[in-house]
Order: structure tokens, then C-alpha cells, then sequence
């Protein structure tokens, strides 16, 4: 039962690195909270300020409504799980998750209900006696939930807990933290610079960048709204197109124009139709076909703009589209095909990328 | 699993290995092997001839109660310096492996005394120490200690153990802290999450992880203590006063050398060989197992 809440939260290293410029957070109780971004924008480093791993130069961050700016990390009521699990190597299954219950001095017989308990719902039952190097990536990350859980703390924190593992069973541990972190009804802050993962675990997705939060809200929200042309390449996968408007002023003009201030045009490769008639208030796009990548339910097809009027503010990646047609059937490489959206599938913004204008 | 790259010729691997085989051949099993046979032997007093007389000089040997003195003062000496050049060196390590202004600096000072050959140490340690010219000793005497390593036997002991260990830190030391650096820092910071003060996480966490080194490191300094502080006792107190620290290594010289029982000291050495031998045997049959995770 916590509420983390973030309070103008700074980290300033002692070479005057500001690492974190002030984030502002609010998790609920049992809410869980994913931080993603890419390398470097301060997420692991927020992650560890929550847990008490850094130390906080500025702001408050409250856990269960008390601040623990200066509190101990054994004492903040967390359980962490580390990237590369962490485990101790010397100790068995068992006594990896026993251990920070005997540093509480807590009964063995209790401990041993707790240990057997989570063994049971990870499916670790036969492993307890083993050493962590006699098991396998995913049961080390196994061990590492374990030993999160039977601490039964007011919050778990999860810092790029996957990302050791192959594809496959990534997605197979990515729905389990989501069906026990549900079932046990626990407070999480979950680190990943995955974005599939950040959108289908997340109750509260932060998206940082450069030490700020770029965008906070629920998933499905900032993949349609996306506040900063940053998150709007950063969510989604392929990643939304963003190209200047210059070159489409003359398709947006008199009832369909847009906002003066409006630089840039973003469209997401799923809302581009194949056609000839420009939807009223849309834009088409004419294109050469350069590649086409099928995935089976799916197929990328990338192009080049041919419409674009020499504008010399337009770099060779803003020409590049990409559109995601339903099914296999795909135009040829090399074939002039013209990709139509519709007026409720634009996203605009300023010509920074910094601020989203109402279409 | 890591493939190896065959190579298929016969001869360049042999030429490969030749100097080191060489090296131990010349220096080691030849040596060796010239204590075993010299063992049997009893030369006159001139080295003219030699006589073969089977075990007798090992029979002298135990029947000597000097020698047992010596095996004595061995088994105090060798565990005082191994367990504090351990321990000293493993509190040094720790406290350099925290994030400190200067840490590298005084890691590289750590590891001056090394380089400094035992018989220089000793010297050096015997000035300091000297009871009439010694800068340290004069301090010692002005606080109403009366120190006097050149007639108390357990002041000698001090200062031989004092000087074989401050020569053995600076390795131990740079072992200790590569292993320390070696740990990751997740498990450590798991551990303070799983809250475990700091002494805690170093005997629960820290010592297990380190005990491949520690072990490493107990072979290594047993066969210094037993072997190589020699150039440190000989320098410092020549085995004095009155035999108290006369080790079974510096016996061996000392017989066989100073009083000419080259037969007598062969045994010595050999007896100290097999008792070596047989340490470093049970370390790695019984100790070694265990420092595996």
C-alpha cells in the first residue's frame, strides 16, 4: 500500500553533470509505473534515486507518504531487481531469497513459508537448492522476482529486468511480472528503454529524454497524443513519419489549413491508406516505393517523397516514409504509389518538436 | 563452449615451453633433487670426501631438540605472517575500493614495498628498529618501553613478523582489490537493499566472493613465510637472540652454511620441502572445494 510520489527531483554529480532537471511523478497505490527513453536520458539513475542507491541533490521523493530523501535503502520498504539479477552467487536458490528476510531477523519458519511460497508461484519449487550458476537466464530471473517478492515491500523496482533474456521468453516474463505485480496488487517503477515493453506494461508511462519527462500518461493516450515530436518518434514501432509541412501548405490551405505555428507533420505508418483521392482535409503523399519488409500479418513499405517541392529544409530521412499495409499484398519496389491520411490521423507540431497544436 | 585453435605441428610447441621447462628443470628439480641425494650423505670436515649413510642424518635431525624449537617458532612465525599480511592487506583493499579522493595514489604507494628485496627490508627494519641507533626505538624507550630485539627474544619475533609482513601486504593488497573489484556492484547494492549493514554485507557477501583470491593467496604466502622470509631474518636478527626466531628455512642455512653440516641441512631442506609440499596439497584437496560457487 504506497503512493511514490517525485517532487521536483534533481541529480547534479559532483562534476556538475546534471544527470535528472527536475521530474515530477505520481504513482498510485498498486499502479505500475514505467520509465522509458532512450540510454542515457536519466531513467536507470531516477530508478536509483527511488531506491537509495543515489543520493538525491535536490526535490523530495516520497514513499507511502514519507520522505525518504535521507533514508537508507533497507529501510525505504523496496525490493529492486537489478538488469543483471544480482544474485549471490555463493548462496542457494533459497538463501537468495531467505537473505533479506534473516537480515530482518525474521523467524525461519516464517521465512521458510514466505521462500516456499514464491518458489511455488515462480515454479522454482525444484530449483531451491541450487546454485545460481547451475540455472538457466530465465530462472536466475526467477530468482531475482523471488527475492523481490517475499520481502513483500510497499514497492518493487524493476531496472531493465528483461534485457538479458532472448526475445522469446522475454515476452513470456513480461507477461508474468505484469500477472504477479497485478496479483499482488504492488506498487511498481519499471526501467526499460523497450518500448514495446514501456506501452504493454504500463499503467503510467513516463517518456524521458535528457533528464526530463517528455510526456506522462497512460499508454494508449501518449501513443495517440503524443505531446513532443520525441515521443512521437520514440513510441511505436515502426515509428510515426515526421516530415516538415512546407511542402503540404498547399494541400492544407483555406478550410483544411492548420495552425500558423504548426512546423511539423507527423502520421503513423498504420493510418496511410494506398489511393488515388485525397481524403478532404488529409494529405497524400506521393511516393517511390525503395523496400518492402514483410512480417507475415504485416508489410513495411518504405518510400521516398517524389512530392516534395525542392525545399531545401528537407533532409533525406524527412523524404523517407514508411507505410504499414494489412496482409502481404504490397506494391513493387521501384513503384510510384500514392499513400493517403485522413484529417483525425495528422499530428502537428511546432517546428521544435517541442509542443503538440490541435489539427 | 569456447573452441580451441589446433595446431598441427609437433615440434614449435615443445620449442615454446623449453624455456620455462628449462628454467624449472635447472632451478628447481636439479636443486631439488641434489638436497635429496646430499640428505644421504655425510661429508668430512674439509669437504674433501663424502660418505653415504643412508637415514642418519634425518635421525640426528629429530633427535636434535633444537629442531623442534624451530618447527615451533616456524609454526608462530608463519601463522602471525600469513594472518596479518592477509588481514592487513584485505583492510587496506577494502578501503580502497571505496570511491576516495586519492585512491589511486595511495594504491600505487601500496604496492612500493614489494619491490624491495628482503634483505633490504630487513635492513631497513633493523635500523628502524635498532635498539641503540633505531629512529623508532628511541621513541619506544623515552614511553618506558623497554624494547630490545637484540636480546629479548619476543621483541625480535615482533620485528622480524612486523617486517616479513609489511614486505607481503602490497601483494596481498593488489590481489585483494582486484577480487574486490571484481564483485559486481549490483549484488553489493542488493544486499544493502536486502538490508544488510555494511559489516554484514562484508562477511556474508564480500568474504564468500573474495575466497577464491583469499585461497590463492593462503598458498602463496605460506610458501613465503616458509621460504622466502629468509633474506628478512637473516638481515634483521640472524636468527637471534638465542635461536628465538630461527625458522626451519633459516636452520637450514644456518647448519648447513655457518656450522658446515651439509649433510644435516640437505635433510632439513628436504623435510621442509615435503612439509610444504603436503600444506599446499591439503589446501587444495579441502579448502579449494570450498571457495568454489
Amino acid at each position: 500500500m504506497a503512493n511514490v510520489t517525485l517532487r521536483n527531483v534533481r541529480k547534479i554529480y559532483p562534476g556538475g553533470f546534471e544527470a535528472i532537471k527536475g521530474v515530477d511523478i505520481e504513482v498510485g497505490d498498486g499502479q505500475f509505473c514505467v520509465l522509458v527513453g532512450p540510454s542515457g536520458c536519466g531513467k536507470s539513475t531516477l530508478l536509483r534515486m527511488v531506491a537509495g542507491l543515489e543520493t538525491i541533490s535536490s526535490g523530495e521523493i516520497d514513499i507511502g507518504g514519507r520522505v525518504v530523501n535521507a533514508i537508507e535503502p533497507a529501510e525505504r520498504d523496496i525490493a529492486m531487481v537489478f538488469q543483471n539479477y544480482a544474485l549471490y552467487p555463493h548462496m542457494t536458490v533459497y538463501n537468495n531469497m531467505a537473505y533479506g528476510l534473516r537480515n530482518r531477523r525474521m523467524p525461519e519458519a516464517e521465512i521458510k513459508t514466505r521462500v516456499e511460497d514464491a518458489a511455488r508461484i515462480l515454479e522454482l519449487g525444484t530449483m531451491l537448492q541450487r546454485k545460481p550458476r547451475q540455472l538457466s537466464g530465465g530462472q536466475r530471473q526467477r530468482v531475482a522476482m523471488g527475492r523481490a517478492i517475499v520481502r513483500q515491500p510497499k514497492v518493487f523496482l524493476f531496472d531493465e529486468p528483461l534485457s538479458n533474456l532472448d526475445a522469446k521468453l522475454r515476452i513470456a516474463m513480461r507477461v508474468e511480472i505484469r500477472k504477479l505485480q497485478r496479483r499482488l496488487n504492488t506498487t511498481a517503477i519499471y526501467v526499460t528503454h523497450d518500448q514495446l515493453e514501456a506501452m504493454t506494461l504500463a499503467d503510467i508511462l513516463v517518456v524521458m529524454n535528457g533528464g526530463k519527462v517528455e510526456q506522462i500518461g497512460n499508454p494508449l493516450d501518449i501513443y495517440q497524443k503524443p505531446a513532443t515530436t520525441f515521443v512521437a518518434s520514440f513510441i511505436g514501432a515502426p515509428p510515426m513519419n515526421l516530415m516538415p509541412l512546407d511542402g503540404l501548405r498547399r494541400q492544407l490551405h483555406g478550410a483544411d489549413a492548420v495552425p500558423a505555428e504548426a512546423g511539423q507533420l507527423g502520421i503513423r505508418p498504420e493510418d496511410f491508406e494506398l489511393g488515388e483521392t485525397v481524403p478532404a482535409g488529409g494529405v497524400g503523399l506521393d511516393l517511390r516505393v525503395d523496400a518492402i519488409e514483410h512480417v507475415g500479418a504485416e508489410t513495411y513499405v518504405y518510400g521516398s517523397r517524389q512530392d516534395a517541392d525542392g525545399d531545401d529544409r528537407l533532409t533525406a530521412t524527412a523524404n523517407d516514409v514508411i507505410v504499414r499495409l494489412p496482409g502481404v499484398t504490397a506494391p513493387e519496389i521501384g513503384a510510384r504509389i500514392r499513400a493517403v491520411a485522413p484529417r483525425a490521423k495528422l499530428h502537428l507540431f511546432s517546428a521544435d518538436g517541442r509542443q503538440r497544436l490541435p489539427v | 563452449m569456447e573452441k580451441s585453435v589446433v595446431f598441427n605441428g609437433k615440434l614449435l610447441p615443445y620449442l615454446l615451453l623449453a624455456p620455462q621447462l628449462a628454467i624449472t628443470l635447472i632451478f628447481f628439480y636439479w636443486p631439488a633433487s641434489q638436497a635429496i641425494w646430499q640428505s644421504f650423505l655425510r661429508e668430512d670436515a674439509f669437504g674433501l670426501n663424502s660418505e653415504f649413510v643412508g637415514l642418519e642424518n634425518y635421525q640426528a635431525l629429530f633427535a636434535q631438540p633444537e629442531y623442534y624449537t624451530a618447527i615451533g617458532t616456524t609454526v608462530v612465525f608463519s601463522s602471525l605472517v600469513t594472518v596479518l599480511s592477509l588481514g592487513v592487506a584485505l583492510l587496506f583493499a577494502t578501503q580502497a575500493d571505496k570511491n576516495l579522493k586519492g585512491a589511486s595514489a595511495y594504491k600505487t604507494l601500496m604496492i612500493w614495498p614489494y619491490a624491495v628485496a628482503p634483505a633490504i627490508a630487513g635492513v631497513l627494519w633493523f635500523f628502524i628498529f635498532h635498539p641503540t641507533l633505531g629512529t623508532l626505538a628511541r621513541p619506544l624507550r623515552v614511553m618506558g618501553f623497554n624494547w630490545n630485539p637484540m636480546l629479548d627474544g619476543t621483541h625480535a619475533m615482533i620485528l622480524v613478523v612486523m617486517a616479513a609482513v609489511w614486505k607481503q601486504v602490497a601483494y596481498n593488497f593488489l590481489f585483494f582489490l582486484a577480487g574486490l573489484q571484481a564483485i559486481p556492484k549490483s549484488v553489493i547494492e542488493a544486499g544493502a537493499i536486502d538490508g544488510a549493514g555494511p559489516l554484514r554485507r562484508f562477511w556474508t557477501i564480500i568474504f564468500p566472493l573474495l575466497s577464491p583470491t583469499t585461497f590463492f593467496l593462503l598458498v602463496v604466502n605460506i610458501v613465503y613465510v616458509f621460504f622466502e622470509t629468509f633474506g628478512i631474518i637473516d638481515a634483521v636478527t640472524a636468527g637471534g637472540p638465542a635461536g628465538s626466531t630461527t625458522t626451519m628455512v633459516y636452520k637450514v642455512f644456518a647448519d648447513g652454511r655457518l656450522g658446515g653440516d651439509l649433510g644435516g641441512s640437505a635433510a632439513q631442506s628436504v623435510v621442509l620441502m615435503v612439509i610444504v609440499i603436503a600444506l599446499t596439497a591439503i589446501q587444495f584437496r579441502y579448502v579449494e572445494r570450498k571457495v568454489q560457487y
